[in-house]
């Protein structure tokens, strides 16, 4: 399956994810306590560099990740042309766009494995109640078994198509439901039989 | 113990691949995604406690850098965006549609649609309405106009949350851990 971490080696991805992630989370403080259009304004420039400094196809990327953003910004955009009050709104804006891009930069420069094993560390603390390898075992299950029930979520929309001329509908899930039951059962059987789940 | 890890694993699978399908045409000619389906479902099969956790795994592989919201948005870029009170809105949203199913004698078919309208709308609006007016600055009446364009989808997902569950209980009656 592919992730979000961007192919294109960068200088970012040779810092460890740690640091980064408290970076941005001091840098999306600072970010929320700005009001004033100009100084965010300031902010967004920034961050629209230091995605150069990662390059121009690096950068295309990350502006391509943002397109989802559209419908606020129409919304946000249209509301404020209404109510006349258009610094306001290029706030909000700004805000918003520089506050995602900047942890979507953390997500395209840091590995899935990395960022996984920041998240191990953090829930060391609950480790009596759940301890760090079942919390691996889990990641790695649910990472497993998405293509599997994909595939199989197709195969049974292929059934439906074969025996009948009605599109499908809802009525597929429930075998799909019906599967990851059991398949849940089953590779709970093989992990005991194997020693349990830690 | 391996039957709570498993289920909870293969549900947060199943979030993941209902948000994925391209387009599930649900009921007629809506295209709806059916990620807040599977939020419904982990609540209505799974019961609270292991439904909540469920979800939870899932963001977790969300904010790990997996694209696997709706629309292949994912990485923590997500949980700076306006949309950030539905995610933070979705464990509680599946822990209280188990908590009501776990707590009624109702027929599962009525059972799981009154559920999942009072957990999987109800208290993710409540969430997803108050992230959406901090993060655009809107007042929350305001927020709650903007959401509003996703009442009658949901709506139509509660509902087939309850036939789903009715179908899971009358071919296994097992399998409905929430009723265990």
């Amino acid at each position: 399956m592919l992730t979000l971490t961007s192919p294109v080696e960068t200088w970012a991805h040779r810092w460890p994810a740690g640091p980064k992630l408290a970076l941005l989370a001091l840098a999306t403080t600072g970010l929320l306590l700005l009001s004033a259009p100009v100084l965010l304004a300031g902010a967004a420039l920034a961050t629209a560099g230091l995605y150069m400094t990662a390059g121009r196809g690096f950068a295309r990327t990350g502006a391509r990740l943002l397109w989802p953003l559209w419908p606020f910004v129409l919304v946000v955009g249209l509301w404020h042309l209404w109510t006349a009050d258009l610094t306001g709104g290029a706030a909000i804006l700004l805000r918003m766009l520089t506050a995602v891009a900047l942890a979507n930069f953390v997500t395209m420069t840091t590995r899935l494995s990395d960022m996984l094993a920041v998240f191990q560390g953090l829930a060391r603390p609950l480790s009596p109640l759940l301890p760090p390898r079942r919390l691996a075992l889990a990641f790695a299950l649910v990472i497993r078994f998405i293509p599997v029930m994909l595939q199989r979520m197709a195969q049974i929309e292929a059934s439906w198509r074969a025996r009948s001329p009605r599109p499908p509908r809802w009525r597929v899930l429930v075998p799909g439901v019906l599967a990851a039951l059991d398949d849940a059962d089953r590779v709970a059987e093989a992990l005991r039989a194997r020693g349990g789940a830690g | 113990m391996e039957r709570n890890l498993t289920h909870i694993a293969l549900f947060a699978a199943l979030i993941a691949v209902l948000g994925l399908i391209p387009k599930i045409d649900l009921a007629a000619g809506v295209p709806i995604t059916a990620q807040s389906l599977g939020i419904m479902l982990c609540g209505t099969v799974l019961g609270a406690k292991r439904g909540a956790l469920a979800v939870l795994l899932f963001l977790a592989l969300v904010a790990a850098g997996l694209p696997l919201l709706s629309g292949g948005r994912g990485g923590i870029g997500v949980f700076a965006g306006p949309s950030v009170g539905f995610l933070i809105g979705f464990p509680v949203a599946a822990f209280v549609t188990g908590w009501l199913m776990e707590r009624t004698s109702l027929s599962p078919m009525v059972a799981a649609t009154a559920a999942s309208v009072i957990g999987g709308i109800g208290v993710l609006y409540v969430f997803g309405i108050i992230g959406m007016s901090v993060m655009l600055d809107k007042t929350l009446g305001e927020a709650a106009f903007l959401s509003a364009a996703f009442l009658p989808g949901d709506a139509v997902k509660a509902v087939i949350a309850g036939l789903v569950t009715q179908s899971l209980s009358r071919m296994r009656p097992a399998s409905l851990l929430s009723r265990a």
